[in-house]
């Protein structure tokens, strides 16, 4: 590992990590001329040696059970508090939020991280069924369209006023920035587009720099 | 990215909803990518097997990544004999509406209607199951043809191409359900193991007559077979599935390979199931770190473990089911 590249952390805990480092270490080659790592990240030491994190898809209350027994639930938070750029994809956005409910179970009394000043609804559009793959527009990031996949995914029911509004879909939100930390309903690990993903890195990268030049 | 289908299969395309015709923002449903997809979201994960909407519960909160509802766990299957049939949808509904996770139901091999029927109550995945007496011991389900995603048992890595070509959007091993006995499971893992390898190594040799000949010998696709040995693994998620009853035995399958567990009677057979659920989840997660593997371990108490069979000596072989297909 380089030490002057930049360290990309995906919480491996439960779900999609290895689509999730493949597309980090994609957008660290185009973003960043591949100076840098991608690791998993699941322990405080793995989580507190990334510059920036990843929080992928899976079922958000085992990675959130999980979180806490590892101690990984803490890392994450200081690292947010620290200003660390952080990608929470679905289960990740859920894990992110300060407040979640189920569309048919109500109140989920899930461990959550409390990062985002969002509420969100899980399984939002429905049942898997219902998952589905749309074009998404993130016109603050400066991408007119990505390819969504949705899968069993939530939405932000509730956004507090720091919060920004990244994308819409069906009038519904379904991703969103606060600070350095983004939240996505829907997966751009599996889109075979990763837009999102050099606008995460090549900005993660740029503060990087910036701070270093400070 | 995860790999998606090869070759020309018409049916794999998707279900483009009605929002797209009225006007609203285009969207699909049901292709490869949320099928498999789904399955991804799985990984690392245990898939407990449940009866009502306690067990659940109880499951949801030790933090399974799914649930499977049957009428009865496998090994209750075995006992009370007779026709083993999909689960009752007034259960299904119960537990839908009480947990958060994914849902998933098993139907009878080559059973269209009953996967229709779990389709229509929005059930998360279907297991086309070896547990359930088959409707048909040659024909499996055409599984591009449902909007839901489909896993199916495997022995070996010929069994699991040929479900992957009709349409399985995630593999288990077969294992000997409902024995708590994880030898069976063991040896299919390992089977499904050494045929890659062998795959992978004819691939990287340049070898195409070998390639074309193991595609016929296991009666599977050559493209599927070509992409499988490119890979290095199965195009989908691969579970482990039949007999697992501790923690060792989840971390155990972890280490050989699988994407993560299925639980059938060994959770809610034993005398301890909700200290149990928990210990085999932390196992499953944590399996690379054996001293965490051993604080599950002891989280479970050996005396109410499920009494479990002798795989050579049970008179039902589960396992064979639909394998010659």
């Amino acid at each position: 590992m380089s030490g002057a590249g930049l360290r990309v952390g995906v919480l491996s805990l439960q779900g999609d990590v290895r689509e999730n480092v493949e597309a980090a270490e994609a957008a660290l080659e185009s973003e960043a001329g591949g100076n840098g790592a991608v690791a998993e990240a699941a322990s405080p030491g793995e989580i507190a040696g990334s510059d920036c994190l990843v929080i992928p898809g899976g079922e958000s209350t085992a990675i959130g059970g999980m979180s806490l027994v590892s101690g990984a639930a803490a890392a994450v938070r200081e690292r947010a508090g620290a200003g660390a750029p952080i990608l929470g994809i679905c289960a990740g956005l859920i894990l992110l939020s300060r407040g979640a409910s189920d569309r048919t179970v109500g109140a989920t009394g899930q461990p959550l991280l409390d990062v985002l000043d969002v509420r969100v609804e899980r399984n939002s559009f429905g049942r898997q069924r219902q998952s589905f793959e749309a074009d998404v527009s993130m016109e603050p990031c400066g991408i007119p369209s990505t390819r969504g996949v949705f899968i069993r995914a939530p939405s932000v029911s509730e956004a507090g006023p720091g919060v920004e509004v990244l994308a819409r879909h069906g009038g519904r939100i379904v991703a969103v920035r606060q600070g350095a930390v983004i939240g996505t309903a829907f997966h751009p690990e599996l889109a075979g587009d990763l837009a999102l993903y050099r606008h995460f890195i090549g900005g993660a990268a740029a503060a990087r720099d910036g701070r270093r030049q400070r | 990215m995860i790999p998606l289908p090869v070759g020309t299969d018409a049916g794999a395309r998707g279900v483009v909803s009605e929002e797209g015709k009225e006007g609203g923002p285009a969207s699909v449903r049901g292709t490869p990518t949320l099928k498999r997809g789904f399955a991804h979201m799985l990984k690392n994960g245990v898939v407990m097997d449940v009866t009502d909407a306690e067990q659940a519960r109880i499951a949801e909160e030790a933090g399974a990544v799914a649930v499977m509802v049957l009428d009865k766990l496998p090994s209750d299957v075995r006992k009370a004999g007779g026709v083993a049939r999909t689960a009752g949808m007034g259960a299904i509904r119960d537990i839908m509406g009480t947990v958060t996770v994914p849902v998933m139901a098993k139907c009878r091999i080559g059973h269209v209607y009953e996967a229709r029927v779990l389709q229509e109550a929005d059930v998360d995945m279907v297991d086309e199951s070896e547990v359930l007496t088959p409707a048909d011991e040659m024909r499996h389900i055409w599984k591009w043809d449902f909007t839901a995603p489909f896993v199916n048992g495997a022995r070996s890595l010929a069994e699991a191409l040929r479900r992957i070509e009709e349409g399985a959007a995630m593999i288990r091993t077969k294992g000997e359900p409902g024995t708590g006995n994880v030898a069976e499971a063991v040896t299919h893992i390992k089977a499904v193991n050494g045929g890659v390898r062998a795959a992978r190594a004819a691939r990287e040799a340049g070898d195409s007559q070998e390639m074309v000949r193991m595609a016929r010998e296991l009666r599977v696709p050559l493209g599927l077979l070509d992409q499988t040995a490119e890979l290095g693994r199965l195009p989908v998620v691969n579970f482990a599935a039949g007999g697992i009853a501790t923690p060792a035995d989840a971390a155990y399958l972890m280490s050989l390979g699988c994407d993560g567990v299925f639980v059938g009677s060994g959770i809610f057979k034993a005398g301890d199931p909700k200290e149990r659920a928990r210990a085999v989840v932390l196992a499953a997660t944590f399996w690379k770190d054996p001293a965490k593997v051993a604080e599950a371990q002891e989280m479970i108490d050996e005396r109410s473990s499920m009494l479990g069979l002798d795989a050579a000596s049970v008179e039902l072989r589960m396992q064979e089911r639909g394998g010659l297909a």
